[in-house]
């Protein structure tokens, strides 16, 4: 059986958690400071850390695309723009351990080089930024950041930015088109940021777990960091349980638990409920159903079942649910944050919210759901970056599993649910 | 401009420490655009001006990238923001019946504001507390686990101007403008209130602790 492994959780239930005395002296970046920064990476590398955003690149690769003595300025940039439906982990972490993120800043940014680095948080979390705003500002009192840090020689500027309500600026390239100060779009890559990033200069773009992660890698050693997770997934990441279950929050456990495991810990389903499809790692992760309850959470495991591990943001729903409904909704979702750069994403999302708001009336045809596919298939591969991607995901994995559904809707003319007893309130009922 | 004097001074002096910060000006574009909005409660024609005279920019640059963000308001916002969340998941959990019953009860619809200029809504995309479904905010402050009462209740509070404090944030509520204000990156103090976590984001830990489970014992230890 595998057992929840709480390091950057540890301590969000300290009432002064978020703060300096509650979070503790920075050793682990005072002695990184102390080392090579070519040997942080390594140890990074070592340690097999993958970005915990999404994607999955092992970061000490990433950090290792950083050209060295090119003459320019490097710059690290905190991807903290967490917005991806059902993903709730950066936010909580940031409210209560916005240290490890700055410690974890300081190391990532001394080992690229960089003299200069930003924390990108979205905008519409005021609490939270506070709580990083405070830790940057209580670093900056101690010494840990600013001029001459530990006393190495070494400078770092360190900048909470506040965006402004854009889904699309968690995209690594749009992120840096907004911190530059125009709209969030996303670039053509290559070239990619660590060769042409922030102001055309070597960037590494990092989401906030991964970054808070160093911290304790570089404290207990790679080994101890790879001990955990399976071979190629290694470590631990937090998992949000979100939904239908009965103890809904943040488990932080090694990559490879199962959602089984999981939901024993968390209570199950709700009482009287079953399980009927759930997201592995949020809305652009392709649907799993009751099947894949011991498939492993790791990226080979939810790879090889056609869906991504993603942000681990596992949102649950039982037999009361309608799956075209929730389909919809996120549908709607990416067709207004859609940037509008590409025209299939800009025009296919759009064309999709349509056809399924008539799907989900029951005034819609076998025909739609060609239709509806063609139009993913039509999006997905043909746009700048992964959002339209994502977008296809619930079409396509709903149609596969639930394509009975979709018909019964039109078969009925309306939909077969009743949204009460989906609600929290509609259970007790 | 229409700024008085004294108005004009205080957003210079606020926007060029904010310019400061950055290695190219043009990165303070959104806090200054936060910053006008903490001023007017919305970007205004003479904030956005402000913008692009503090960054050299044209009117038209600054427009261009305000109209893309959705959270600097084309007009004036209510003193309290409300936004309640109906993305997927908070729609099934009940978010969607808490938009019905509270735009009916409040009489106002998407992105409008009551006539006394207290309260705007909003239709919110995900806010990343799926685990405290259905979710609210006001002033982008955390409302956790609503339902159609708790969330009428809620703003004919802040309309007969009770106070309330948000589920995980501080310990009162701040306006919207306040709130603009924080978000240009310039501090309010509270960062220290209210709890470190709460509810949902503990049970992993408290479950953990409860079985004796932990991380391996590293070198640090």
């Amino acid at each position: 059986m595998t057992t929840l492994t709480p390091v950057l959780t540890a301590n969000w239930d300290q009432a002064d958690s978020f703060t300096l005395s509650g979070y503790g002296e920075y050793s682990a970046a005072k002695k990184a400071l102390g080392m090579e920064p070519d040997a942080i990476i390594k140890a990074v590398k070592d340690s097999g850390l993958r970005g915990r955003g999404g994607a999955g690149f092992p970061t000490g690769m990433k950090w290792g695309f950083i050209p060295q003595g090119d003459g320019k300025p490097h710059y690290l940039v905190v991807n903290a723009d967490e917005s991806e439906p059902g993903t709730c982990k950066d936010i909580p972490l940031m409210m209560a351990n916005p240290h490890s993120l700055v410690e974890g800043a300081i190391i990532t940014a001394y080992a690229i080089r960089a003299n200069h680095a930003f924390i990108y948080v979205r905008g519409e979390v005021l609490h939270v930024i506070r709580r990083v705003q405070a830790a940057v500002r209580e670093a900056y009192e101690k010494g840990y950041l600013g001029t001459n840090i530990f006393g190495s020689g070494y400078d770092l500027e360190l900048v909470v930015h506040s965006g402004a309500g854009a889904y699309i600026c968690g995209e690594e390239t749009a992120l840096l088109d907004s911190l530059e100060g125009y709209r969030g779009q996303p670039r053509l890559k290559p070239p990619f940021p660590a060769v042409a990033g922030l102001y055309a200069s070597p960037t590494v773009v990092n989401n906030v777990e991964s970054i808070a992660s160093v911290p304790s890698i570089i404290g207990n050693g790679a080994d101890w960091f790879a001990a955990m997770g399976t071979e190629k997934s290694k470590g631990f990441g937090i998992f949000s349980l979100s939904g239908h279950v009965t103890r809904p929050g943040q488990y932080e456990a090694p990559l490879g638990i199962t959602l089984r495991e999981l939901l024993d810990m968390a209570g199950g389903i709700r009482a009287g409920h079953r399980l009927k499809f759930w997201t592995p790692g949020g809305s652009s992760t392709p649907i799993f159903t009751d099947e894949h309850l011991d498939v492993p959470l790791d990226f080979e495991s939810v790879g090889a079942k056609g869906s991504m591990l993603g942000t681990r943001a596992l949102q649950i729903f039982d037999e009361t649910t309608c799956v075209v409904r929730t389909v919809l909704r996120w549908t709607e979702f990416y067709a207004h944050e859609s940037c509008g750069k590409c025209t299939p994403c800009r025009e296919g999302t759009y064309w999709l919210k349509q056809v399924l708001k008539r799907l989900e009336k029951g005034q819609g045809t076998e025909d739609d759901l060609s239709t509806i596919t063609d139009i993913a298939d039509n999006i997905l591969g043909r746009s700048f970056c992964a959002f339209g991607d994502g977008a296809t995901s619930p079409i396509h994995s709903s149609v596969k599993y639930f394509r009975d559904e979709y018909l019964k809707h039109f078969e009925i003319g309306g939909c077969p649910f009743d949204r009460a007893a989906s609600t929290v309130w509609g259970a007790s009922a | 401009m229409t700024y008085s004097p004294e108005v004009r001074e205080r957003l210079e002096r606020d926007a060029k420490e904010i310019i400061g910060r950055y290695p190219r000006s043009r990165s303070a574009l959104l806090p200054l655009l936060h910053l006008v909005q903490s001023e007017d409660g919305y970007v205004s024609d003479d904030g956005q001006e402000f913008c692009a005279e503090m960054l050299g920019l044209t009117k038209a640059e600054v427009v261009g990238v305000s109209t893309f963000y959705t959270m600097y308001k084309r007009k004036p916002a209510g003193e309290f923001h409300v936004g309640v969340c109906i993305n997927a998941l908070c729609a099934v959990m009940g978010g969607d019946q808490i938009w019905d019953e509270l735009t009916e009860h409040v009489g106002i619809g998407n992105g409008e504001t009551t006539a006394d200029g207290k309260v705007s809504l909003e239709r919110l995309e995900c806010n990343a507390a799926c685990d405290f479904a259905p979710v609210m905010v006001v002033n982008w402050e955390f409302f956790d686990n609503q339902d159609p009462e708790s969330a009428k209740r809620l703003v004919d509070d802040l309309r007969a101007g009770k106070e309330v404090a948000p589920t995980r944030g501080p310990s009162r509520l701040c306006s919207f403008k306040d709130a603009s204000r924080v978000l240009a990156g310039l501090s309010d103090g509270q960062a220290g209130e209210g709890p470190s976590a709460a509810g949902p984001s503990l049970e992993g830990l408290k479950i953990a602790k409860a079985n004796g489970w932990t991380a391996p014992k590293g070198a640090s230890e």
